[in-house]
C-alpha cells in the first residue's frame, strides 16, 4: 500500500510539469501585465525598463527556464499586484477560506444525497423517488451563480438569518456551501440511487434475504457498502469541479478564497499568482483522488493497491 | 427407490398445494408463470424440479420462500413446512423460517456471496440471527462448518473475501452457510450448473452425503437430466408453468409417459451412447406436442467420416500462448499464465475436431489464437498452407474470411442496435464478398440454409430467443463461406432442445457444405455427439488426442478418465458418482514463476491417431 501511495505520487510529477508549461505559455500568449501595470500614458522607455525588470523581455524558454528554477527552490514568484508579496503566501492566506468552503459543500452533498439517494432506491417510481428525482433534476440545472443569488435574497436580504456577503461569522459559510454544494448533492443522489437499485438487484441480496435478514440489516450490512464505490469515486472525480464552481460562489459572495483571488489575479495579469492557484488547485484535485483510490481499496477487499 | 408407498404414512416435509405465482406486468394485467403445481417431499428425500428456462422452476422455489417481490407478484395456492402454513405467515415470522428451517443455495456462486463481506461472517451470520449466538461462538461454529464442506485450512479462510475463492470453494460456503441452523429443508436451484464436471461431481456428492448425516429433505431444481438421474428420489417434470409428469425417477426415466418428457429425455445427450459407431450423429428430436419424432431422423452418412489423407484445412503446430503477469513499481515481470502450451493438431475439410476440458484448461485461448485474436508466443497455425502468424494486418484480415467463430452468448454476441439482416450483411460487404444488391438475396439464403424465415432480416436481435439467435450467428459465421468454423462453447448456454437442435444443424451443414469444425466445449456428451475426433486439454496442454470413439471407448489418460467419469449418467439405475471424489482439491492453476522451464512432452501412441502424452 505504501508503496502504492509512493507511486502515485510520482506519477504526479509529471503531470504537475504539464501544468506550469500549459498554464505558463498560455498566460504569456494573452497579454503583457506591465502595459497594464502602468497604464496608458507610460513611456516606451518606462515600460521597457519594467519589462526588463521582471525578465519579460527575454525569449518565452528562457523565461521558463528560470521560473523553474525558481520552483524548485519553492519560489514561486512575486505577485505584481500585491506589493511583490511572494504569490505563495498570497494564495495560501487565502486557502483556508476556500477549504472551508468545499468542505461545507461537500457535508451539504453527503448529507442531502446520502438518505435521498437510498429512499429514492428503496422506493423505486414512486411518490418518494419522484420528488428525489425532481430535486436532483433541479438541483444540476441550476447554475450556481443564480442559486447563491436566491440564496442571498431570501436568507440574507428577506428573512436577514446570514450575512449577505463576506465570511466574517462563523456561519456565514453556510449559504455559499449550500450554493456550491447543491449541484454535488444531486449528482450523488441521482448516482446512488442508480447504484443502489443495481445492488439491491443482485444475487448476494437475495441471498441475504434467503438466510432471513431482516430488511434494515439487509440495507446496512449487505447493500450500501457496495453502492458507496461508486459513489466515492464520483466524489473524487467531482473534486474539481467543486473548485471551478468555488470561483463563481466566491465571486458571488464575496468570499476571500482562492476562487475570487484567481480572477482578481487573471484581471490585473498577476502572473504569478495565476501560475501559483492553478498548481495548488491542480495537486489539490490530484490528492483528492489519490484519497479516494486508497478509501476504495480499504473498502473493497478485491482491489489491492501493491 | 420403491419409497412413494412409505411417504403416504410420513408426514411430509414440505407439501405445495395447487400453488400458482404470477407476475404483474407493467400495463397492471397478471401473467401467470407458474400454474397449479402441486408436490410434497418426504423426510430425508430428494425431489428433483425439473425443466427448461422459463418452465417456472425457479420461480416455484422463490415462491416457497417468499422471496419475489411482493409489489410485482401474487402468489396462490398452499405451502406447508411440516404442517404450517407459509403463504399467509407474517413476513416477519417468514424470515424466522428462511436460512433456519428452509435454507437455500443459488446457481451462480461467483455471485451470490456478498463481495465486500468476509465468508466467515457471511456464514457467522446466519447463526447470529437465528441461534442467537454471540460472534465468538458463531465463528467457532463457522469453523466447524466450514471443515464439515471439506474447505482446506477453514479456520485461517474465515477471515478470507469471497474473491479469493473458486467456484467450486464458493458453492460449498454457500452450502455451509445454507446448512447453519440444520434446516429441515434444502432447496438447491441449479447449484451445478456454473461448475465444471469433476467440480459439479464432487458438489453433488458432498451435498447428497451431508444430506445423510443431517437427515434434510432436499428440493434439487435443475434443467439437467443427468443431474436429475444422479441425484433425486423423485422427479417433477415442468414446462410452461406446469406440472406435466411427477414420479419415481426411475418410472420417470423408464417410462416418460407425457410427450414433452419423451422430448426431453431423447435430446439429453447421454454419454455412451454413440458406443460402436465412429461418425458423428444428430440427435434424435421428439415433439414436445404430439410425442413424436419430429424430423428424417437419418444419422449422418458415413461417408461424411472425411477423407484421411487430404490436405489438412488447419495445422496447428507447438502453438504457445502465455501472458504475463506484471505487478510492482515498475510493473517488472512476476510469473506467466502458461494458457496454451505446445499444441499441436490438424483439421481435415469437412472435420470436426473437440478441443474438451474445463475452465481455465487453455481451450479457448487456443481457439482465439488460432485467428490472432491473441497473438500466440510461438508456434505455427497453417489455414490453406499459408503461416497466420507470419501475416501482416491486411493479409490476415484477408485470411479471416476462411475462418469464423461463434461464440458462447448469443445475447452478448449480436450488437443490439443492427438489424439481424445488417448483421449478417456486414461481413460480406467489409470483405466486398458481395454486391450491395447482391447482398440482400445472400442474407435471405443464409436465413433460411440455418432455419429462420426471410423476414427476420428486419428485426432487432432482442426479438428472438437463445436459440435462434445462435442460429443468427451461424448465419453470419457462413455469409463468407468459411472452410473452418471455431465454434467456442456455443451450444453450452443453450437448453437441452435447443442445444440438440443447433448441434444438428451443424452437422446438417457440415455436411452440406464440407465445412471443418474447431469445437471446443466443456460438455462431453454433446462433444462425443458432433466429433470425428477429439483432443483433451488440461492445463493448457493437450492431454489426449484422437478419433473420438478411441478417447471415449478407450481413454488412456488418467484426466480423461477422470472427466468421463464425472459426467452424470442420465440414467437413474447406474449412477455413476463415487463418494471418493469428495476431498479432491480444484483444478490447478496455470500460473509458473518466470524461470519455469517447460518439461519436454511426449506422446505415446496406442492406436491410429490415438496420442496420449506421457508423464
Amino acid at each position: 500500500m505504501i508503496g502504492y501511495v509512493v507511486r502515485r505520487v510520482l506519477q504526479m510529477i509529471p503531470v504537475l510539469f504539464g501544468i506550469t508549461l500549459v498554464v505558463f505559455v498560455l498566460l504569456r500568449a494573452s497579454g503583457d501585465p506591465v502595459s497594464l501595470m502602468l497604464g496608458e500614458e507610460a513611456s516606451e522607455a518606462q515600460i521597457a525598463q519594467l519589462r526588463e525588470a521582471y525578465g519579460l523581455d527575454r525569449p518565452l524558454y528562457e523565461q521558463y527556464a528560470v521560473y523553474m528554477g525558481d520552483l524548485l527552490t519553492g519560489d514561486f514568484g512575486r505577485s505584481i499586484r500585491y506589493n511583490n508579496q511572494p504569490a505563495l503566501e498570497v494564495v495560501l492566506e487565502r486557502l483556508p477560506a476556500t477549504a472551508s468552503l468545499a468542505a461545507m459543500a461537500l457535508v451539504y452533498a453527503i448529507l442531502i444525497s446520502l438518505p435521498a439517494g437510498i429512499i429514492a432506491a428503496l422506493y423505486r417510481r414512486r411518490i418518494p423517488d419522484q420528488i428525489a428525482s425532481f430535486l436532483s433534476v433541479l438541483g444540476q440545472a441550476m447554475p450556481n451563480f443564480w442559486l447563491g443569488i436566491m440564496l442571498i435574497l431570501v436568507f440574507a436580504i428577506w428573512f436577514g438569518w446570514f450575512p449577505v456577503s463576506g465570511r466574517e461569522d462563523a456561519y456565514a459559510v453556510v449559504l455559499p456551501g449550500l450554493a456550491l454544494g447543491a449541484s454535488l448533492a444531486a449528482v450523488l443522489t441521482r448516482l446512488l440511487r442508480s447504484s443502489m437499485i443495481e445492488v439491491l438487484s443482485q444475487d448476494y441480496i437475495r441471498t441475504a434475504r434467503a438466510k432471513g435478514i431482516g430488511p434494515t440489516a439487509v440495507m446496512l450490512r449487505h447493500a450500501i457498502r457496495n453502492a458507496l464505490l461508486s459513489y466515492l469515486t464520483v466524489i473524487g472525480l467531482e473534486a474539481s469541479s467543486l473548485m471551478a464552481g468555488a470561483v463563481v460562489t466566491e465571486q458571488v459572495f464575496a468570499w476571500p478564497g482562492i476562487g475570487l483571488l484567481a480572477i482578481q489575479a487573471i484581471n490585473s495579469r498577476d502572473m504569478a499568482v495565476v501560475q501559483t492557484i492553478v498548481i495548488l488547485a491542480a495537486l489539490i484535485v490530484m490528492l483528492v483522488n489519490l484519497l479516494v483510490d486508497v478509501l476504495y481499496s480499504l473498502i473493497d477487499p478485491r482491489i489491492q493497491h501493491v | 427407490m420403491s419409497a412413494p408407498a412409505k411417504d403416504l404414512v410420513e408426514t411430509p416435509v414440505l407439501a405445495v398445494e395447487g400453488l400458482s405465482t404470477a407476475f404483474r406486468q407493467q400495463d397492471g394485467s397478471l401473467r401467470t408463470v407458474v400454474e397449479d403445481v402441486s408436490f410434497t417431499i418426504g423426510p430425508r428425500r430428494t425431489l428433483a424440479v425439473v425443466g427448461e428456462s422459463g418452465s417456472g422452476k425457479s420461480v416455484t422455489a422463490l415462491s416457497i420462500m417468499r422471496l419475489l417481490p411482493g409489489r410485482k407478484s401474487r402468489i396462490g395456492g398452499s405451502v406447508r413446512l411440516n404442517g404450517e402454513e407459509l403463504t399467509t405467515l407474517p413476513m416477519d415470522a417468514m424470515r424466522r423460517i428462511r436460512g433456519n428451517d428452509v435454507a437455500m443455495i443459488f446457481q451462480e456462486p461467483m455471485t451470490s456471496l456478498n463481495p465486500l463481506l468476509t465468508i466467515g461472517y457471511q456464514i457467522a451470520e446466519v447463526l447470529i440471527r437465528h441461534r442467537g449466538m454471540s460472534f465468538a461462538a458463531a465463528r467457532a461454529e463457522t469453523v466447524r462448518l466450514l471443515e464439515k464442506v471439506r474447505i482446506p485450512e477453514a479456520r485461517s479462510r474465515f477471515d478470507e473475501y469471497p474473491h479469493r475463492f473458486s467456484g467450486g470453494m464458493r458453492q460449498r460456503v454457500m452450502i455451509a452457510m445454507a446448512l447453519a441452523c440444520r434446516p429441515k429443508l434444502l432447496i438447491a436451484d441449479e447449484p451445478t450448473t456454473a461448475l465444471d464436471v469433476t467440480i459439479q461431481a464432487q458438489t453433488l456428492d458432498l451435498i447428497k452425503s451431508l444430506q445423510d448425516e443431517e437427515g434434510m429433505s432436499v428440493l434439487f431444481i435443475t434443467h439437467d437430466m443427468g443431474v436429475v438421474a444422479e441425484v433425486a428420489d423423485e422427479t417433477v417434470v415442468m414446462y410452461q408453468g406446469k406440472t406435466v409428469e411427477m414420479g419415481a425417477t426411475a418410472d420417470i426415466f423408464a417410462n416418460p409417459r407425457h410427450p414433452y418428457t419423451r422430448a426431453l429425455l431423447s435430446a439429453v445427450p447421454k454419454l455412451g451412447s454413440m458406443k460402436g459407431t465412429s461418425a458423428p450423429s444428430r440427435f434424435p428430436l421428439i415433439d414436445p406436442a404430439t410425442g413424436r419424432q419430429r424430423e428424417n431422423q437419418s444419422p449422418v452418412p458415413a461417408d461424411s467420416e472425411m477423407r484421411p489423407r487430404a490436405q489438412p484445412v488447419l495445422e496447428v503446430k507447438n502453438l504457445t500462448t502465455r501472458f504475463p503477469i506484471r505487478k510492482g513499481l515498475f510493473g517488472g515481470l512476476r510469473g506467466r499464465v502458461h494458457a496454451v502450451e505446445s499444441v499441436s493438431f490438424s483439421v481435415q475439410p469437412g472435420e470436426t475436431l473437440s478441443l474438451v476440458g474445463e475452465s481455465g484448461c487453455g481451450k479457448s485461448t487456443t481457439g482465439r489464437s488460432i485467428l490472432r485474436l491473441v497473438d500466440p508466443t510461438a508456434g505455427s497455425v497453417t489455414v490453406d498452407g499459408k503461416d497466420i502468424r507470419a501475416m501482416k494486418p491486411a493479409e490476415l484480415r484477408r485470411a479471416r474470411r476462411g475462418m469464423q467463430m461463434i461464440f458462447q452468448d448469443p445475447f452478448a454476441s449480436l450488437d443490439p442496435r443492427a438489424t439481424v439482416g445488417s448483421a449478417i450483411a456486414e461481413p460480406m460487404l467489409t470483405h466486398g464478398a458481395a454486391s450491395r444488391s447482391g447482398v440482400r438475396q445472400r442474407v435471405v439464403e443464409l436465413l433460411h440454409r440455418v432455419g429462420l424465415s426471410a423476414e427476420t432480416a428486419q428485426r432487432f436481435p432482442h426479438e428472438f430467443s437463445g436459440g435462434q439467435r445462435q442460429r443468427i450467428c451461424i448465419a453470419r459465421a457462413l455469409a463468407l463461406e468459411p472452410k473452418i468454423i471455431i465454434a467456442d462453447e456455443a451450444v453450452s448456454a443453450l437448453d437441452v432442445s435447443i442445444k440438440a437442435q443447433i448441434v444438428n444443424l451443424m452437422l446438417d451443414l457440415q455436411q452440406s457444405l464440407g465445412i471443418a469444425y474447431v469445437f471446443i466445449s466443456h460438455d462431453m456428451a454433446v462433444v462425443e455427439r458432433i466429433s470425428h475426433r477429439v483432443a483433451v486439454m488440461y492445463l493448457g496442454r493437450i492431454v489426449e488426442i484422437g478419433p473420438r470413439a478411441a478417447v471415449f471407448e478407450n481413454p488412456q489418460h488418467p484426466y480423461t478418465r477422470k472427466l468421463l467419469a464425472a459426467v452424470p449418467a442420465a440414467d437413474p439405475s447406474r449412477r455413476t458418482m463415487r463418494r471418493a471424489s469428495g476431498t479432491e482439491a480444484d483444478i490447478p492453476s496455470a500460473i509458473r514463476p518466470v524461470d519455469y522451464r517447460v518439461p519436454e512432452l511426449a506422446f505415446r501412441e496406442v492406436g491410429e491417431g490415438h496420442l496420449v502424452l506421457q508423464g
